[in-house]
């Protein structure tokens, strides 16, 4: 299994929007390799044929009836806001897709 | 007064209800043991003194009115962190949510209400649950009662020195890796993670999903189940709850008993890490296990050797994910907003800002093991593993009724041993960790003390799924065993602070 | 916005190339509370009013699924021909965006609820053109998000946001076409049948209103092409949110065309996404996906498998209402019309409201009339949808009623429809109100005809001949001098009575 390079954990901390100085980075570059090292063994199985656990009990088809029940206020709602203007949550600018 | 702080919950419960004392002088005992010593240990992050006082006053006032109270009506609790409170700050011990006040309760702090338990306040805790020592707090470390240089385990260490400091009998953890069962190991107290789905997780801040499970953290092991009993059930707004009955905790650990049982001694979780001390007091357990009438036999899991691996990927797989929220936008920290920056640069900025380290190493972690060109290798291999650990328990479970193991390898190290040294944390959870992949039960209990340190060894009972009132049935022969080889709660034996 | 995109003209560009296609559709359900929480989902409520812990995303909250929502899909599959995984899960779609509010999408990724399945639609001659289904699968939408200080509202330029996330959570359907090739020149009219056979379908089911204009149904365009006789598919670009059933045609012609001129300048396609204007019915570039978007995805713990019991299955199978295709062949057969004919009312969106005319007490033929008449007229000059004008099937079978009646003449009934249309009233209020009734009495119209055969003597001795047919201008004069208002058949009649002549 390769281990990781500095430039893809810039990468994962692009994707996961989390600001890194350039010590941050070699730093933390250094302990996921050690952490990828050591839990890449896991794919020992990866040939096996068992079927995947993602849910650790087996239920199934839990749904609620569509019934409304209460909502938050929209001071409740917006009670945590950093910042908010008419009733609506106020943030910086969207950059990207045209709406 | 001062004495009413070291009896149990099921004491001050009774007392309350037949009149001895109020609720309301329970309550104020509390906050003054949190006032005389917690500058020392630092098990809270919030005291919530009025909502304290209030909720005492009302159960002292329902009592008045000669309503019939509950089992743990006007017990003081110490609530972790990572449960939501309305109009009380909850912070998950990150920076990210400082000052943030939820506008909702968690179910199990509703049913805490429900039940008139006191909560006195919100427990330290590792940032969003990630740690094994309490260290990664933004709030700062907690302190072991037994020697406050050393830590109380994690993530719940302030839920686990708040009981063994007497702050509150009885405190509310989560355990997703072993944050229940290895700082009530390394403080001499018991700590409980239900059945997966057993106690709800809705309003419990989530770390990871498919392994997060609230349980109860207490002095004794009948305490732990009244707690137990009263968080657990059935709840329609966490679509992973169980829908049956709540297994009879209570009534099992008021009828200790061990005799005819089959215990399984787990081959794996002994050997090179694991303190001698340690073992020491786990073999002691087994000794005393017998002469109690168990059948004591030797089991072998060989999947729990990828556990930690397996743990390593899928915990920090699904935070990544859950983790994604704190983005600045509707709640929380929010830095950098100057109004020249994009949302997307006061997000990366905010997180940045916001999560510690260990936070950040997990999250990219996940992210990198859920990424297209490695999901197969990593997060689809440690689902398999999963599979396997499962297998290894039915299997065992076939054989015996539970199974026993040490809680952790170690005892209590000194704040900052480990605090640079992701993988040597890692290893505190070696034998909790299997448990939380599998989904089934286990308890953690103390056996003793360590010779070479004289802290507080764990001994860990594990039951199969939807079985837990087995870990209370072993949990209270072994501890009623114990209490009378010692003569005394192990907890007497920590120094005074 | 300017259009710097060379185009080659649609007939060269096919001559050249074989465009194929992709629709992904995402329809709104209109169940009464949000897919994951019982959140109401109400249009037009106040601001962040119908949101909680869950559907904000606070953190601690969990999602619990809606039994609606999985029903409704699963019936959308169902009349899609599709099967129905017996086991299926959520997963989560991991990407950052501020008006969705956990960051990730609770949506199905390789198992969704329902795959492999068709619709037959049928194009304005008649032809039946099948569109194969990929897959339907159960996801939420977004909150909504407000732009200030930019222009007209745009994210460009705009200094901040303001998001309401009532809509956050509201369950959708998307629904994926296999690519759809062999449509040839077609392909316009293909797409455009396919949305519209679509949203009959969905209406038809009862799960959705699947209004364009309101958003409850949206549309991504994916298009390539290939040279004539390449069996690889080109490089698509991806339009999205084409939001009426005009522009889905518009935006597959426009990107025909602007293809085939890149690939005929010897350029290269770009995958990238592209928005859609409805002013010019052009595409401009909007990201471009230098590397394969990064989901993530991963099934959702904290939600359980959907694995519907085949019983249920079966019951909704049974339990399907006619579908619309079969339905229009046996309305088309009741109202003796053409194919033709019928797809007009389908496009038009007319068919639901014809019926609900008929059902109001209209005769079919009026119904049709008056919908695909003067009404359809009206909302094509308002560019709206006929659904969308101020009148119900009700008042439209009203005014049917008091034409057949002889209260009103195709004239005068025009002048009520515009009143109602302007917000006058139903058509009787209408009626008084403008004074519009037919001129019957006999002794006011008795005195017209007096008046017109007077002062048209040579008519009058023409019809005296025998020329009945030049009564027709008399009867206009009498028109004339009622402005409108005489019941014309009755003028006729009093004309030819007064100057001796059978009808
Ligand atoms: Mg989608
Ligand atoms: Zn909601």
């Amino acid at each position: 299994m390769p281990g990781i390079t500095r430039e893809e954990v810039a990468h994962l901390a692009r994707l996961a929007r989390l600001e890194l100085t350039d010590e941050e980075l070699d730093h933390f570059a250094g302990q996921l390799d050690d952490i990828i090292g050591a839990v890449a063994r896991v794919s020992d199985v990866a040939d096996q044929d068992v079927p995947p656990t993602s849910h650790p009990l087996p239920l199934t088809n839990v749904m609620r009836p569509d019934e409304v029940r209460p909502s938050l206020t929209p001071q409740q709602a917006l009670s945590g806001a950093p910042a908010a203007a008419q009733q609506r949550f106020k943030v910086p600018q969207i950059l990207g897709e045209e709406a | 007064m001062t004495d009413v702080i070291h009896r149990t919950a099921a004491e001050i419960a009774a007392q309350v209800a037949d009149g001895t004392v109020t609720a309301t002088e329970v309550t104020e005992a509390h906050l003054a043991r949190i006032e005389a010593v917690d500058e020392k240990v630092h098990a809270f992050l919030h005291v919530d003194r009025e909502g304290a006082l209030e909720q005492a006053r009302a159960v002292d006032a329902r009592r008045a009115a000669g309503e019939k109270l509950g089992p743990l009506a006007g017990v003081p609790l110490a609530l972790k962190d990572i449960f939501t409170t309305e109009g009380v700050p909850t912070t998950c011990g990150s920076k990210i949510l400082e000052g943030w006040i939820p506008p909702y309760d968690a179910t199990v702090t509703r049913r805490l209400k429900e039940a008139g338990v006191v909560i006195l306040g919100k427990t330290n805790m590792d940032e969003f649950a990630m740690g094994s020592s309490t260290e990664t707090s933004a709030y700062g470390p907690t302190g072991n009662p037994w020697d406050l240089t050393r830590i109380p385990g994690g993530s719940g260490g302030g839920s686990a020195a708040a009981i063994a400091s007497y702050q509150a009998p009885l405190a509310i953890g989560t355990d997703t890796g072993g944050s229940i069962r290895q700082p009530a190991a390394v403080t001499g107290t018991v700590g409980v993670k239900p059945t997966y789905g057993g106690v709800s997780r809705y309003g419990m801040i989530a770390f990871s999903s498919s392994l997060d499970q609230g349980g109860p953290c207490a002095r004794t092991v009948l305490d732990a189940a009244l707690l137990h009993e009263a968080i657990a059930g059935h709840d329609p707004l966490d679509s992973t709850s169980i829908d049956a009955p709540v297994p009879a905790v209570v009534e099992a650990a008021r009828n200790g008993s061990v005799a005819g049982l089959r215990v399984g001694v787990v081959k794996e979780f002994r050997g090179e890490g694991y303190q001698a001390g340690v073992m020491a007091r786990f073999d002691e357990s087994v000794e005393l296990l017998r002469e109690l009438g168990a059948e004591v036999v030797e089991v072998s899991c060989p999947s729990f050797d990828k556990a930690l691996a397996a743990y390593y990927l899928i915990a920090p797989s699904e935070c990544s994910s859950n983790l994604a929220r704190f983005d600045a936008m509707r709640y929380g920290l929010r830095v950098g907003d100057t109004g020249g920056r994009s949302a997307e640069e006061v997000t990366t900025l905010t997180r940045g800002a916001g999560f510690g380290d260990e936070v950040k190493r997990r999250i990219m972690l996940g992210t990198y093991a859920l990424s297209s060109g490695y999901y197969d290798a990593y997060y689809g291999s440690a689902q398999k593993v999963r599979t396997l650990i499962s297998r290894d328990f039915e299997r065992a479970f076939g054989d015996v009724d539970v199974l026993i193991s040490p809680t952790t390898p170690t005892t209590a190290f000194a704040i900052g041993e480990r605090v640079d040294d992701p993988m040597a944390m890692y290893l505190a959870d070696l034998c909790t960790i299997p448990t939380n992949l599998a989904g089934n039960a286990a308890m953690s209990l103390p056996c003793g003390l360590a010779d070479e340190d004289g802290l507080p060894v764990g001994l860990q009972i594990i039951a199969p799924a939807m079985a837990d009132e087995r870990l209370y049935r072993v949990g209270a022969a072994v501890e009623a065993a114990f209490r009378a080889r010692w003569g005394h709660p192990l907890l007497e034996e920590a120094p005074a602070l | 916005m300017t259009v710097t995109d060379d185009l080659v003209s649609y007939e060269d560009a096919l001559a050249s190339y074989d465009p194929v296609m992709g629709l992904e559709v995402h329809v709104e359900l209109g169940t009464a509370t949000k897919m994951f929480c019982g959140c109401a989902t109400t249009l037009g409520a106040e601001p962040n009013s119908q949101t909680c812990p869950t559907c904000l995303g606070l953190p601690g909250a969990l999602p619990v699924v809606n039994a609606v929502g999985v029903e409704s899909a699963i019936r959308i599959g169902l009349a899609l021909n599709c099967e129905i995984a017996p086991w299926c899960r959520f997963a989560r779609k991991n990407y950052f965006y501020p008006d969705m509010p956990k960051n990730f999408q609770t949506s199905q990724y390789d198992e969704p609820i329902a795959f492999n399945g068709y619709l037959d639609v049928q194009l304005e001659d008649g032809t039946v053109f099948r569109v194969e289904i990929e897959r339907a699968h159960m996801e939420e939408d977004t909150g909504k998000s407000t732009h200030i200080g930019g222009a007209a509202g745009r994210i460009h330029g705009a200094s901040h946001s303001l998001l309401d996330y009532n809509r956050a959570g509201i369950p959708l359907i998307e629904i994926v076409t296999k690519p759809i090739t062999g449509a040839g020149e077609r392909a316009p009219e293909v797409a455009k049948a396919y949305v519209a056979e679509l949203r009959e379908l969905i209406k038809a089911l009862g799960v959705s209103e699947a209004r364009m204009e309101m958003g409850q149904m949206r549309c991504d365009v994916n298009v390539s092409l290939r040279p004539h006789g390449r069996e690889a598919f080109g490089t698509r670009s991806e339009t999205k949110n084409v939001n009426s059933l005009r522009s889905v045609e518009r935006a597959v012609r426009f990107e025909i065309q602007r293809h085939a001129a890149v690939l005929d300048g010897g350029g290269t396609i770009v995958q990238e996404t592209r928005h859609f204007h409805e002013d010019n019915g052009s595409t401009t570039s909007g990201r471009v996906k230098e590397e394969a978007e990064d989901y993530r995805y991963f099934p959702e713990p904290d939600l359980v498998p959907v694995a519907p019991p085949r019983e249920w299955v079966e019951q909704l199978r049974a339990e399907l209402p006619e579908l619309p295709r079969a339905r229009r062949n046996r309305l088309r057969e009741e109202w003796g019309i053409s194919e033709h004919e019928m797809q007009s009312a389908l496009n038009a969106g007319a068919i639901e409201l014809i019926t609900a005319t008929i059902a109001a007490g209209a005769d079919q033929a009026a119904a049709r009339k008056w919908w695909m008449g003067e009404l359809a007229r009206r909302a094509n000059e308002a560019g709206t949808e006929l659904a969308a004008l101020p009148v119900t099937p009700g008042q439209v079978a009203r005014i049917a009623a008091l034409v057949a009646e002889g209260s009103l003449n195709d004239k005068l009934a025009r002048q009520v429809i515009e009143g109602v249309l302007a917000g006058e009233g139903g058509p009787d209020e209408v009626v008084e109100a403008r004074g519009l009734k037919i001129v019957k009495d006999e002794g006011a119209l008795g005195a017209a005809v007096d008046e017109a055969i007077a002062a048209n003597p040579g008519v009058a001795d023409k019809i005296r001949g025998g020329k009945v047919a030049a009564a027709g201008a008399l009867v206009g004069a009498v028109m004339k001098a009622t402005r409108g208002q005489a019941d014309a058949a009755r003028a006729r009649e009093l004309i030819l009575e007064r100057l001796g002549v059978q009808g």
